[in-house]
């Protein structure tokens, strides 16, 4: 039993960084009806930013801005300067667009900054907490789980109560309709595109400590599992991004610890289709699939 | 429409018969040719590295050492007269990559040899098509015990230590200096942990608690937990070392206090140290072992020497455990290649690695003989403390089987002028 | 994400074709569409071989790895481009068929079962053993759309390293196994190149594959693919099955990926599990995107980007002499730079791919007579 409450904790603090990647994808499925494929390179990018914010102030918090800000910043060039032109040709195109981002920033990456892992401080202790024996939460978990927790509440705010929000919304599943009644798709897709990736920047600053450190590769394992969070939870559905996140970090812990590491993928792939052969648009859809 | 698919069909029927005629008068002359990648001035050899990928860190720095000693050695002559070229391509660590670029240098490049090859599921891969090229295959870069099959490999040969060897030595360390202790294995779930299971099970018999990790999953908390909640006291660990930093992280934040002994190929403490930024202190005590001059002891004449040659060629990389890796194993190539004598060819070369009686930077004699291709037969243990890692105690050496760990007691060798083998 | 919005008219008009500019054009009786086909895979095969004759043995590979990868990559763009289903997993798929044909050479050496028929049996059992897995998938895909669909196959495509660590007794772990190498028949003479003959059983599985998906595309099934990818509703009016096309679609496609996988393994006698990483699923939806998606001749692109791909790094660095810290953090980085920049620009100039370029430009030189209008629809969201 003290093992089943290790694995969930573990479970936990691993979802909740799922979830908050799994929330960037999200977020711009809502806005752009695109997956995007770069988003776990674009959030490498803005954390190299972040960090050496962070070495050079002294300060997490700063670094923190400023990734997130960069974040908006990248995410609104690539829309405005490859996304938009991708657009016209189809969602696969942009799929592929991003596949060929995430080659030139990894590239760029290892060019500027070299191959080596580099140190990613965390800025509250990551020592678990015990509790009654168990390892349980450390501070750093927690703040991971808070600010995922936060992100989701702030969207909730600005996609069903702000115009702004209700406006993107509308840009994204009827964009004809909506030019016609006013609405600068355009701008909306640019502001999708700045939203998510700044919350994938914040995603990526809250990831890379827990992982093996900061490197051009670091998100490219998070980016599938957090796929597989966000697909779990249904594409449309922030609160579906958190939820599976969570759920598929505590698979991946009971998978992993009472099976062996080896049997992840294939425990992901049962989750997957349990989930959508019975929901096939996610546990959290809100109507039926609609047949793209 | 039926005239044309007529007329199509002739004409594709005469361009098959064309086909057919043509086909075999260079393939002779190719058979005939002599040495490749031998010239007057030259000596052209190729290796596969992951200079980009996941694998990158750390491993990247080697090839760009070893290169940097070749450009110093071809600026004090080369060897017999012949300056060493030396191919770096790039694998990512994709076997597929691997088959690819090995085949690229063999058939295109015209290399003479392989050197150091990086990887074990990417050089597993190219082990038949060397074998069908007969091109010498001279120590790659990992410690699995596959490059000592001269049976069926006759060209490839091993240089580190293997990771039975390392675990048999590493067991034997904590039999002495632990008895009784709780003894666990933490270990990458290929060959990498299991022949240093074997070595460590050699020594110990059955281990209290042993645990995996595979490199495709990070969530190492999971077998970390079960090492701990098995009341581990000793952590034995064969990973790379991304999964070194990940796991003594993993145990430190779990509050699990266990003496970690790690294998050298995830030990390097500059490469843990750069990762783990501010959190080094809990490589405090770590032991681990080497068997090559320690980077740290900056009075060693081979680290002297090596520095030397790195500030003028290397400059953009740091002196670490990787780059002495890149410089002593080049040195080893340079040994064998002078030994293979003045007109080269592949055969002389493999028989002069196999003859053996290198000794250079390492602390122990290879093992290289007639039916042997494994490389150091040993290593010596070290210990962080203070934020230095440093020799302690004798080398040893052993061998993959059931040999006795014995002492190694001669004294290291000293380096030649400008550290260029002469003979 | 499963709205292929390219110009792909293979419908009316049949891609091979393309493969031969000049050819005889259309106003074809229907009867003679496989015999037309069969003249230009003829005429096609008789050309490369000619030009393998002259080639190095290296280059000879390489011609061999982009007739394996044309398997591969013309039975994918017949999935997702004319059907609309989006997979992830082709990697796995090849993976299948690669474990397959090794499983079976080692099998037939080991009981020293030899003859020129072990080979085609091989990848036949490669093709049957990977549709089964095709239908596996498939069934499951038809239920799903979009993302999701491509989230259930990108988890297909991670799990071969899984899969062989668990049955590390049948497949070795991620060592992999290896397999007696093909060696070319004695009659081609004691010094004809390995490589060469290589190159041809690679070709001759090529030419198959496309001559039978050229023939499926133009027939029933090939244009109920279509109409089933632009209007499910429409389709079930028609009376077209709307699952089981979706299902054998998948099954098609999955055998070609099983083909191509078992020849890619062929080609070096070896298979691993690191060689058929998510990075390849990935790269092979890629590749058939920038070809040109749904059309056999934007395969052939394909397959060829998908070998420039591998033999990229290294290319460029090798001909710069560079200071040595500067040179490590270049090599391998900057060829993958300029791959993604090349993919970028050639997506964002040319939308319906390479071929649709190549299609627009063919056009435009024959004076425009009767262009295709190259409005795409607006995806339907």
């Amino acid at each position: 039993m003290e093992r089943f409450w290790f694995l969930t904790f573990d479970g936990l603090a691993a979802g909740a960084v799922y979830a908050a990647f799994a929330l960037a994808l999200v977020l711009i499925w809502r806005a752009a009806r695109v997956v995007n494929f770069a988003q776990g390179a674009m959030a490498v990018a803005t954390a190299y930013v972040g960090y050496a914010v962070v070495s050079a102030t002294g300060s997490y918090w700063l670094g923190l801005a400023a990734a997130i800000l960069s974040g908006l910043a990248l995410g609104a060039l690539v829309e405005r300067v490859l996304m938009r032109f991708a657009g016209p040709g189809g969602p696969l195109n942009q799929v592929i667009v991003a596949l060929g981002l995430v080659l030139v920033i990894q590239a760029v990456l290892g060019m500027i900054f070299g191959n080596e892992y580099r140190p990613a401080p965390a800025p509250f202790d990551t020592d678990a907490l015990t509790i009654a024996g168990v390892a349980a939460l450390s501070p750093y978990d927690l703040w991971v789980l808070g600010a995922a927790l936060t992100v989701v509440a702030l969207l909730a705010v600005l996609f069903t109560r702000t115009p702004i929000g209700l406006r993107m919304r509308a840009a994204a599943f009827a964009p004809e309709v909506s030019r016609l009644l006013g609405v600068s798709v355009g701008r909306m897709l640019t502001l999708g595109w700045a939203l998510a990736a700044a919350v994938g920047a914040l995603a990526g600053m809250l990831v890379v400590p827990t992982g093996l450190g900061l490197h051009s590769h670091a998100m490219d394992l998070v980016f599938v599992i957090a796929f597989t969070a966000a697909v779990v939870g249904g594409l449309d559905s922030p609160v579906g991004a958190v939820v599976g996140g969570l759920l598929v970090g505590l698979i991946l812990s009971y998978v992993t610890g009472y099976l062996g590491p080896d049997t992840t993928p294939l425990a992901v792939l049962v989750l997957l289709l349990a989930v959508l052969l019975v929901r096939p648009g996610g546990l959290f859809s809100a109507a039926r699939a609609r047949h793209v | 429409m039926r005239t044309t698919t007529r007329r199509v069909l002739a004409a594709a029927a005469g361009l098959a018969l064309l086909a057919a005629l043509p086909a075999c008068a260079d393939d002779e002359k190719q058979a005939a040719e002599n040495v490749p990648g031998v010239s007057d001035s030259e000596v052209v050899i190729g290796t596969h590295q992951p200079l980009t990928g996941p694998a990158a860190p750390g491993y990247s720095k080697i090839s760009a050492a070893t290169k940097a000693y070749f450009e110093h050695v071809n600026a004090k002559g080369g060897v017999h007269g012949r300056k060493i070229v030396y191919k770096v391509m790039d694998d990512g660590y994709n076997p597929a990559n691997t088959e690819n670029v090995v085949r690229k240098l063999v058939l295109d490049d015209k290399v003479f040899a392989l050197l150091g090859g990086l990887g074990t599921p990417t050089h597993t891969n190219v082990l038949e098509f060397v074998k069908t090229q007969k091109v010498p295959d001279l120590f790659v870069a990992s410690g699995s015990r596959n490059w000592n099959e001269p049976d069926k490999y006759p060209t490839t040969f091993g240089w580190q230590p293997d990771y039975t060897v390392e675990g048999k030595i590493l067991a034997s360390y904590v039999k002495r200096e632990f008895p009784g202790a709780k003894v666990c294995h933490f270990g990458q779930n290929d060959d990498f942990g299991r022949d240093s299971l074997v070595g460590v099970e050699q020594v110990l018999g059955p281990v209290a608690a042993k645990q995996t990790y595979t490199t495709t999953n990070q969530q190492v908390g999971p077998a970390i937990g079960a090492l701990r909640a098995a009341g581990c006291q000793v952590v034995i660990s064969a990973t790379i070392p991304g999964f070194t930093a990940l796991a003594m992280g993993q145990a430190a934040g779990q509050g699990f206090k266990a003496q970690w002994v790690v294998s050298n190929v995830g030990a390097d403490y500059t490469t843990l140290a750069a990762q783990l930024g501010d959190k080094k202190v809990i490589l405090e005590g770590m032991v681990a072992d080497n068997y090559l001059p320690n980077v740290a002891d900056t009075a060693n004449p081979w680290i002297q020497e090596f520095t030397k040659i790195h500030q003028k060629y290397n400059a953009g990389n740091p002196v670490d455990g990787n780059a002495i890796y890149g410089y002593s194993m080049a040195y080893t190539f340079v040994q064998a290649m002078l030994a293979a004598g003045p007109d080269p060819t592949r055969e002389k070369l493999v028989e002069a690695v196999r003859k053996g009686g290198f000794r250079g930077p390492g602390l122990v004699p290879f093992r290289y003989a007639d039916g042997v291709h494994a490389g150091y037969g040993g290593v010596r243990l070290t210990k962080v403390s203070n934020g230095v890692q440093e020799y302690f105690g004798p080398a040893y050496t052993t061998d993959d089987g059931d040999g006795a760990v014995t002492e190694f007691t001669e004294p290291p060798t000293n380096p030649p002028a400008d550290a260029v083998p002469t003979a | 994400m499963t709205t292929t919005p390219t110009e792909t008219a293979p419908a009316t008009a049949s891609p091979l074709r393309r493969l031969l500019p000049g050819a005889p054009a259309g106003r074809d009786p229907r009867g003679s569409t496989l015999l037309r086909h069969l003249a230009v895979a003829v005429f096609a095969g008789t050309l490369v071989v000619l030009v393998t004759n002259q080639l190095a043995p290296y280059q000879n590979l390489q011609v061999a790895r982009v007739c394996a990868f044309l398997c591969v990559t013309a039975g994918h763009t017949v999935l997702v481009g004319l059907n609309g289903q989006l997979s992830l997993g082709h990697g796995a798929l090849m993976a299948t068929g690669a474990y397959t044909v090794a499983l079976t050479q080692q099998a037939l050496d080991e009981r020293a079962v030899r003859g020129w028929w072990t080979l085609p049996a091989s990848l036949l059992a490669g093709v049957a053993v990977t549709a089964l897995g095709g239908l596996v998938v498939g069934l499951a895909a038809a239920r799903l759309r979009g993302p999701y669909l491509a989230g259930v196959t990108l988890a297909v495509a991670t799990l071969v390293p899984a899969v062989t660590t668990i049955f590390t007794g049948v497949f070795n772990g991620e060592q992999g196994l290896s397999f007696p190498a093909q060696t070319p028949p004695a009659a081609l003479g004691a010094y004809f190149q390995p490589e060469r003959w290589l190159a041809w059983i690679a070709l001759a599985a090529a030419l198959l594959t496309m001559l039978l998906l050229a023939n499926l595309v133009r027939s029933r099934f090939g244009r109920s693919l279509v109409v089933v990818r632009d209007d499910e509703v429409a389709a079930r009016l028609a009376g077209i099955p709307v699952a089981r096309t979706q299902v054998l679609a998948f099954v098609v496609s999955a055998a070609c990926a099983g083909l191509g996988g078992g020849v890619y393994a062929m080609l070096t006698a070896t298979v691993a599990p690191g060689k058929f990483p998510l990075d390849l699923s990935l790269f092979l939806l890629m590749a058939i995107v920038i070809g040109g998606l749904g059309s056999l001749a934007g395969a052939v692109w394909g397959a060829v980007l998908l070998v420039a791909l591998q033999d990229l790094p290294g290319l460029l660095t090798e001909h710069l002499s560079l200071s040595a810290g500067l040179a490590q953090r270049l090599e391998g980085n900057l060829a993958l730079a300029v791959f993604g920049l090349v993919l970028i620009v050639v997506m964002l100039a040319a939308p319906g791919g390479l071929q649709g370029g190549v299609r627009a430009l063919t056009a435009r030189l024959r004076g425009a007579v009767r262009r295709r209008p190259a409005t795409r629809r607006s995806p339907d969201r």
